[in-house]
């Protein structure tokens, strides 16, 4: 056990087992583990705090909450509801991820070297080490990755794992058009 | 209570996640430039394991089936799939192992995330122009699983085989393909 917690990298089948006893944890006893949401909720937490007419209180919807923006209030106000009562499982899951990822790395015996944390080895070969390119280029991937996530309704967690793991078609077609452009584009751009 | 698990439950995943390297860009771009398959075979075991065990409680009444939750089917997905592959491969983050790197004291996993709000709420802010248009046609009739879940609301696309057999076979074929895998090329 000791070994496991302060190994820097577990080996493929450790991890693999590891991940699929945390998706049917979460199953079992809540619900499927989703995450690209959370970040809506965020946004309309920020949001709310500079329009207090965003989300509104709503006996008439069905989760009890509106909202001037549609997309806060589909599903009967359940975004809306989220953003209204932050402490609710799915947001507070996501911050705890936070959490226990800092708790893995401090646990682990074997430190990456400090550039490594700004720019991957295969990052800096083709591009460098300025991490202000690296900051930006990032940036635009994570507005590509979430917004691409709202639109397909889920991300790599929620479509993907948890999709696959109930043999939803929505899952295989995510993982589908995922893996259809995530490789031609990682090879073209990380090409030597 | 549903507040202890999601801290227990959340702790369990970041942990994990950056275990097993999920949250490391490079071994992400790695994989996805075909190079080391360490994530893939983890990623695959994760699935199959878990989709095997999941029919297995069902089948033998273990398991609370008001628990499974099925996501709608529809263009978008397949689209929006493909962004957030581009997003993923650019970065090396998708958004879970995005916000375990910048646990795990990443700095350019904080630009990630948020480029991830800006990308949030860029959709959040457009999804009233969108959201009767093509991208919604459904597919597969919408919320479809393979096996058969024996929920109502949900439509089985095999429905006459056992789904323990269906989950079953899916599972232990991603199971030999992670096996089977190399661990670099």
């Amino acid at each position: 056990m000791k070994n496991l917690l302060h190994e820097e990298l577990w080996d493929w089948k450790t991890s693999g087992i590891a991940l699929g006893i945390v998706f049917l944890i979460a199953i079992v006893f809540v619900k499927p583990i989703g995450v690209s949401t959370q970040f809506v909720i965020f946004d309309g937490i920020v949001w709310s705090v500079f329009d207090n007419d965003l989300i509104t209180k709503d006996a008439t919807a069905a989760k009890g909450y509106s909202s001037t923006n549609e997309y806060l209030n589909k599903g009967g106000g359940k975004y809306a509801k989220s953003i209204a009562k932050p402490i609710n499982y799915s947001f507070i899951f996501v911050i705890s991820m936070v959490v226990g990822g800092l708790l893995a790395f401090k646990l682990q015996k074997v430190k990456p070297h400090k550039e490594e944390l700004t720019c991957p080895t295969v990052w800096s070969n083709k591009f460098g080490k300025s991490s202000a390119k690296r900051y930006f280029v990032v940036f635009l991937g994570g507005a590509l990755a979430l917004f691409g996530a709202r639109l397909a309704g889920g991300c790599t967690s929620g479509h993907m794992m948890s999709g696959m793991m109930q043999t939803s078609l929505s899952g295989y077609l995510f993982a589908f058009g995922a893996f259809a452009l995530a490789i031609p584009v990682a090879i073209l751009i990380y090409k030597k | 209570m549903e507040i202890v698990l999601a801290i227990i439950i959340g702790l369990l995943f970041g942990f994990v996640l950056q275990k097993t390297g999920a949250a490391n860009p490079q071994l992400i771009i790695n994989m996805l430039r075909l190079k080391n398959f360490h994530l893939m075979k983890a990623i695959l075991t994760g699935i199959g394991l878990s989709s095997l065990l999941l029919f297995l409680l069902m089948t033998v009444g273990l398991f609370d089936a008001s628990h499974i939750s099925i996501k709608t089917a529809y263009l978008g997905v397949i689209i929006g799939g493909g962004i957030l592959g581009i997003g993923w491969a650019i970065s090396g983050f998708c958004p879970g192992t995005g916000v375990v790197a910048a646990g795990a004291l990443r700095k350019d996993a904080l630009f990630f995330i948020l480029g991830g709000l800006a990308g949030a709420f860029l959709y959040t802010l457009i999804f009233g122009y969108i959201k009767s248009g093509f991208l919604f046609d459904k597919i597969g009739g919408g919320k479809a699983t393979l096996a058969n879940t024996g929920i109502e609301k949900y439509i089985a696309l095999i429905p006459t085989v056992s789904p323990l057999v269906v989950a079953g076979s899916i599972g232990i074929l991603l199971l030999i393909v992670a096996k089977l895998l190399p661990d670099e090329r």
